[in-house]
């Protein structure tokens, strides 16, 4: 069974405060978020729970998790790696850069590795394009990218 | 050179609220409220201060364009930042989110807006953060909250995050997203001024765009107005990328010359290099072609020689690139985030992929190049947001300004699939 943690609880009480009285639909992305934040993914169980809080059947829950990219089905790895691979960085090399990214954590591109530690994406724009090649490993950007870079930066996540 | 945004972008800690109001900060709301609304409005529109995220629409004219008398109503702010070649917005709310909560602040006050939200896309967490930090410093100081400085006037500001859609940026797709549903946009008319989030009037704007503001509060409209060209105004956030030596967030004074951006502020291509293109307004407007790197960069010099300032993303390309390398990406792209919605975007991206990608591979042919053209034209002001002409421009473009890439393309691979 899916239960939001502590902290997950505390950030909800203040998501719910940011809408307008009966308009808690609003804070579907928020919950979600969380969701996908705490598990790594978002499972039915998790859907119906948002569905409870805010008054949603889940199959509504469901048709908006789905057109979203950053919720997914199954849980990704502890370490996920956006890379982008539009315009700007297609320019400056980004597809050399991400098929090294793979080969160096052995998996295919949209894989996870089997200890669950990488999962790599191609990604569209990322909104740091003066900074590409580029990619996003979790919550941070990492920008003007070589391929010691990403070894090393690869090298320094545990 | 003048500077609005950012002449004190890299001063250390400015994104502190003591940084900030040393910098002369949040001295515009005394100023606005020791007038009228109705006064900030005029002022806005005196500017000649327009839309920074696209579609260049002036600013004072939207705010008084909202339904009379209707309240509650509500400011968005558009950080969804996701055009590709874009970046500058993302530069503003990293190093200066004060800056936005003051722009947002007057534009509340002139619009009587007591709610705001600032719609971020999904992978500005970061961001985020920064940003609840600052409304939180901004509550404290009685910047937000009840009777802001002693003014009668109320205002709350709260983040919302986005999840991954580019189609969200669309400001009736971004209203539907923040009220909990998917990012699809809605009919127009009705407009967001008169029925927008939660059927209410709404005010939608840029992050640039409401960065400007605390400028014309401060310095008079006609400061404002006295930059820039005779119909665009101001400066312009230029994100340069791609092929050149110093890519980066540039702040020009509307009208500078193309040449000026790249060669000037950007350094010049990369291993001096020959410009073959570039592209002025994001992936979602036309590419031009280098002998017209003189245009000056502003909205109507820009819609004269067929393309557009868009968001502000000059996207800069050497002659060593075929421009069907290009045009597959973007048609991959604007496939991915096509919502669905209607048919000749979900069906029209995709054959263009499809295309695209034959000719790319070796399995083209010259028909293929008349036949995008065909698909172009069975899309272009045929959807029901501007997706679908996004999706078109780079595409169509691309063959009408270099034809001959495509043929060249199509020869050398049909001639020697091996290579």
């Amino acid at each position: 069974m899916f239960a939001f943690s502590k902290e997950a609880e505390k950030k909800i009480e203040k998501i719910l405060k940011k809408y307008p009285e009966g308009r808690k639909r609003s804070a579907l992305l928020p919950l979600l978020t969380l969701v996908q934040r705490q598990e790594r993914h978002v499972n039915p169980d998790a859907m119906r729970e948002i569905g409870r809080r805010l008054d949603l059947s889940p199959a509504y829950v469901q048709s908006v998790c789905s057109f979203y990219t950053m919720y997914s089905n199954k849980p990704v790895g502890k370490y996920l790696i956006l890379f982008c691979i539009n315009i700007s960085c297609q320019l400056n090399g980004c597809d050399e850069l991400l098929a090294h990214t793979a080969k160096k954590l052995n998996i295919e591109i949209g894989g996870t590795t089997e200890d669950m530690k990488f999962t790599l994406h191609r990604e569209e724009c990322l909104a740091a394009c003066s900074g590409g090649p580029m990619m996003r490993i979790n919550d941070t950007f990492y920008e003007n990218l070589t391929a010691e870079k990403i070894d090393q930066i690869l090298g320094s996540l545990d | 050179m003048t500077q609005i945004l950012f002449h004190n972008i890299n001063k250390k800690n400015l994104h502190t609220l003591e940084v900030y109001e040393q910098e002369g900060g949040y001295q515009g709301l005394k100023k606005a409220f020791a007038r009228e609304p109705d006064e900030i409005v005029e002022m806005v529109k005196a500017s000649g201060l327009r839309g920074r995220g696209g579609a260049g629409f002036p600013t004072g004219l939207k705010w008084s364009f909202l339904a009379k008398d209707v309240f509650p109503r509500y400011l968005c702010c558009n950080a969804d930042e996701s055009e590709p070649g874009t970046c500058k917005d993302r530069e503003l709310l990293l190093k200066n989110p004060h800056l936005l909560i003051e722009g947002m602040i007057l534009c509340s006050y002139a619009c009587k807006i007591e709610t705001g939200y600032i719609y971020l896309r999904g992978e500005f967490y970061d961001l985020c953060e920064i940003m609840e930090g600052a409304i939180e410093e901004a509550y404290a100081k009685g910047y937000l909250g009840k009777n802001i400085l002693g003014s009668g006037f109320n205002l709350d500001i709260h983040t919302h995050l986005g999840a991954g859609a580019y189609i969200c940026g669309e400001e009736s797709a971004l209203l539907n997203s923040l009220e909990g549903g998917r990012g699809e946009p809605r009919m127009k008319p009705p407009f967001p001024a008169v029925q927008g989030l939660y059927e209410k009037p709404t005010v939608i704007n840029n992050v640039e765009t409401l960065c400007v503001v605390p400028y014309i509060v401060n310095n008079g409209a006609e400061k404002h107005a006295a930059i820039g060209t005779e119909k665009s105004k101001g400066t312009k956030l230029v994100s340069v990328s791609g092929h050149v030596k110093k890519p980066g967030n540039y702040e020009v004074v509307m009208g500078t010359t193309v040449r000026e951006i790249i060669y000037d502020l950007a350094g010049g291509i990369r291993d001096d290099n020959e410009l073959k293109a570039y592209i002025p307004g994001g992936s979602s407007v036309p590419m031009v072609p280098a002998d017209q790197v003189d245009t000056p960069y502003d909205y109507e010099s820009l819609q004269a020689i067929g393309t557009m300032l868009g968001s502000g993303a000059l996207i800069v390309i050497d002659h060593t690139v075929n421009v069907v390398e290009t045009s597959l990406r973007l048609a991959s792209f604007y496939m991915h985030e096509s919502c669905g919605k209607c048919t000749p975007c979900r069906e029209g991206t995709r054959w263009m992929w499809q295309l695209l990608n034959q000719i790319q591979t070796g399995q083209g042919e010259a028909a293929h190049v008349d036949k995008l053209v065909d698909i172009c034209d069975n899309m272009s002001f045929k959807c029901f947001c501007p997706l679908g002409d996004a999706a078109v421009a780079p595409v169509i473009s691309s063959i009408q300004k270099f034809r001959a890439d495509y043929d060249e393309l199509i020869e050398k691979l049909t001639a020697n699939p091996a290579v």
